[in-house]
């Protein structure tokens, strides 16, 4: 038995799995695994994943073991290193991107004993958690930014796929922009990859060459900031990193997806026996969500009433989705004071009432 | 239709920059090929010449120096190439691809200290008067040096390849080496020279992405423009001022259809088809023109263009609609093939009789 699952874990090793031999045996170590789809050094979203499985080594010491795999794409192939992992001897699995989802439900039904964690999605079974975070609280911080600080009026957004996800974080951008800036136009474009350095960097430079004079990213380099800054006079948030080495100009403010704690919670439920599969979705309040360091570049005022809404929204006081909103074609979503479910907001597939966009099928 | 929210000379403007790496490394490959060598491992080379000209560039504060650097990474692993098939007689595509895995996987191990740190800045350089001119200098004139190197490249390789003595003997080695063996040219050196080139110029391409164009390091991140570079030099049909235009092309309709994205336009791949059929029409004219018949195996292609193009373009709209951003994205794809289809349609591609063939001195 050890042989064999030595020699697996050899092989999965040579395959590109980095990290640290298999545990030696049932009472060893808990060991996590991790499936990222950038590679760990994107300075944003794979980044962070990352940061939070340090400190989850951090935390436990030697009562932990991590191994991840990079730069795994979205589709068939993912399925492979998904088994691989979980052949490998791993405990438990973070699958961290939308596009891992089916392969995750897949391998999870070949190994019930594994527990799997999928980042983003809703499909779930008995040994299949899925957790995601709010981020669309931190748009609705940044919409408000945005809407204060543009000049020209014309806002570029640079999105990755039309799922739920990025069309929640533009709706709930675009109700804040509009709201201090009835004027706000937004574009958009669908990059169709999640990190693709230079066709994030040429995204960026049509919209700026548009007008645009912020500029919201919903993929994972730091491309868009280096071309911001190249333009000057334009305006960035960090995405999923705090990207503070583009501070104070053009990165303004960030999201800052803070996976630690629950990694730390997770782990433990294995260690423990308490492990259940779960829904988690949380924000700003309990910190899965942060919001980053809003420069100097931001008037003053501005940044206190965007800190006054970051409050408001930890504090359970204010939902970014509350009535009355509209949706794109003009009919009724949201009543006045109506709080949208979270059902409607995980599987949203439409615009708000004001976005000239389309959402491409 | 909008398309009053995108001004050209912007577009221009920026489709040249997004050319620049293809363009440096797909002119690499023309050389490269012309002499008889089909080197598949530009990406491998490209995305060195990326990483040492990014970590170079960042240590010396000075991007000129990265570029130099990155040349000479090129330079050096396309002789690993050029060692293994030329002096060791290997097969030229299983060692080109080899390359381009061995440059992917070397990249990153270099990159790793790299990654998220800020490239130095590579000023644009303005040309006094002419920048001024309306129109044509914000378009021509206010670019970075090696937007101007690329194109002076260009003309350097055509006048080379056509005037001189030098690219005499390079063609000769590339369309029968066996003769220009027997004519005493030391066709292998000729060979690894070029060899070497193209490299160089597939590392300045690299470097070019990693430093100006993103500008910063990341793992992948040329991201498949070595094969586009290496598909470029069969659509130019080995000459260098095609070479140039093929780039722009592709590099045009990548920076237009993110254009059009954000100015959420209706129009662009509709023509495509009538494009077609008007390359068809330019064909048979120059056909006539040259005094030569219509051959059958035209006449079919012709006739088989025509019967998909007609339908496309009227069953285009309800396509378009639904499909408008998934063909926007591979759009610089779509046209990619589409000229290489008429292109291989023309017959004669001009390709080096001796491509890929391994030199034997004996025979």
């Amino acid at each position: 038995m050890n042989i064999t699952r030595s020699l697996l874990a050899g092989a999965a090793l040579a395959l590109g799995l980095a990290g640290t031999a298999a545990a030696e045996s049932h009472g060893g170590p808990v060991k996590a695994g991790f499936i990222y789809v950038g590679p760990v050094g994107d300075g944003g979203w794979t980044y962070e994943h990352d940061q939070a499985r340090l400190k989850l080594e951090e935390h436990f010491g030697d009562a932990v073991e991590t191994i991840y795999q990079e730069s795994v794409p979205e589709g068939a192939d993912a399925e492979r290193a998904i088994t691989q992992m979980a052949l490998s001897g791993a405990d438990i699995i973070f699958t961290t991107s939308f596009g891992f989802m089916d392969a995750t439900v897949a391998v999870a039904e070949k190994f019930p004993d594994i527990k799997f964690e999928h980042a983003t999605g809703y499909k779930m079974a008995d040994n299949l958690a899925v957790y995601s975070a709010r981020f669309y609280e931190g748009r609705a911080v940044q919409g408000l930014i945005a809407g204060h600080m543009t000049e020209s009026n014309i806002v570029g957004y640079i999105a990755s796929f039309p799922v739920p996800e990025v069309i929640r974080g533009i709706n709930s951008a675009y109700l804040h922009a509009k709201e201090v800036n009835p004027d706000v136009q937004f574009k958009i474009i669908w990059a169709y990859t999640w990190f693709d350095p230079a066709k994030e960097a040429d995204a960026a430079k049509a919209l700026i060459e548009q007008g645009a004079d912020v500029i919201l990213q919903h993929t994972d380099s730091t491309a868009p900031q280096a071309a911001a800054q190249a333009a000057g006079n334009v305006i960035t948030f960090g995405q999923a990193s705090d990207m503070y080495e583009y501070a104070p100009t053009p990165r303004v403010s960030s999201i800052i997806d803070n996976w630690a704690p629950y990694y730390i919670e997770r782990v433990q439920a294995v260690m423990d026996g308490t492990w259940e599969s779960s829904n988690t979705w949380d924000g700003i309040g309990p910190g899965m969500v942060g919001i980053g360091e809003i420069t100097d570049a931001v008037p003053a005022d501005v940044k206190a009433e965007a800190e006054a809404l970051r409050d408001a929204i930890a504090a359970g006081d204010y939902h970014p989705f509350t009535g009355p909103i509209n949706k794109q074609d003009g009919s009724a979503w949201l009543a006045e004071g109506e709080i949208a479910d979270d059902a409607t907001l995980a599987a949203m597939d439409f615009f708000v009432e004001g976005i000239t966009a389309e959402i491409p099928n | 239709m909008d398309l009053g929210q995108i001004n050209p000379i912007l577009l221009i403007a920026s489709l040249m920059v997004a050319s620049t790496p293809i363009l440096l490394a797909a002119l690499g490959e023309l050389v490269v090929e012309k002499a008889g060598v089909l080197n598949l491992g530009v990406e491998g080379m490209m995305i060195t010449g990326a990483v040492v000209g990014f970590a170079i560039g960042v240590n010396t504060g000075a991007p000129l120096m990265g570029f130099g650097a990155a040349a000479l990474a090129g330079a050096a692993l396309s002789l690993l190439f050029g060692f293994i098939t030329q002096i060791l007689k290997s097969n030229q595509v299983a060692t080109g691809l080899a390359l381009t895995l061995f440059g992917i996987g070397l990249s990153a191990l270099i990159g790793k200290p790299y990654v998220g740190i800020k490239a130095p800045s590579f000023p644009r350089l303005d040309i006094p008067l002419l920048s001024d001119i309306p129109v044509l200098g914000p378009i021509l004139f206010r670019h970075d040096l090696m937007v101007y190197v690329s194109l002076a490249l260009v003309v350097a390789v055509w006048l080379i390849l056509a005037r001189t003595r030098a690219g005499l003997i390079l063609r000769a080695v590339g369309e029968n080496h066996a003769a220009a063996h027997a004519l005493g040219y030391k066709v292998v050196r000729v060979r690894l020279a070029a060899i070497a080139f193209g490299g160089a110029l597939a590392g300045l391409g690299g470097a070019y992405v990693s430093l100006v164009r993103v500008p910063q390091w990341t793992e992948g991140m040329t991201a498949g423009a070595g094969w586009i570079a290496l598909a470029i030099v069969v659509f130019a049909s080995w000459r260098p001022w095609r070479v140039l235009l093929g780039a722009y092309l592709f590099g045009g309709v990548t920076v237009l259809q993110l254009n059009l994205q954000a100015a959420a336009a209706q129009f662009p791949l509709a023509s495509l088809p009538i494009i077609a059929l008007l390359v068809l029409f330019w064909d048979s004219m120059s056909q006539q023109r040259r005094g030569l018949p219509l051959s059958t195996r035209r006449k079919v292609v012709y006739l088989a263009v025509v019967l998909v193009c007609l339908p496309a373009t009227f069953l285009w709209w309800n396509v378009w609609t639904t499909f408008k951003v998934e063909f926007l994205s591979m759009s610089p794809y779509l046209v990619t093939i589409l000229v290489l289809v008429l292109i291989s349609v023309r017959g004669t591609h001009g390709a080096p009789a001796s491509l890929g063939r391994v030199f034997h001195a004996s025979t």
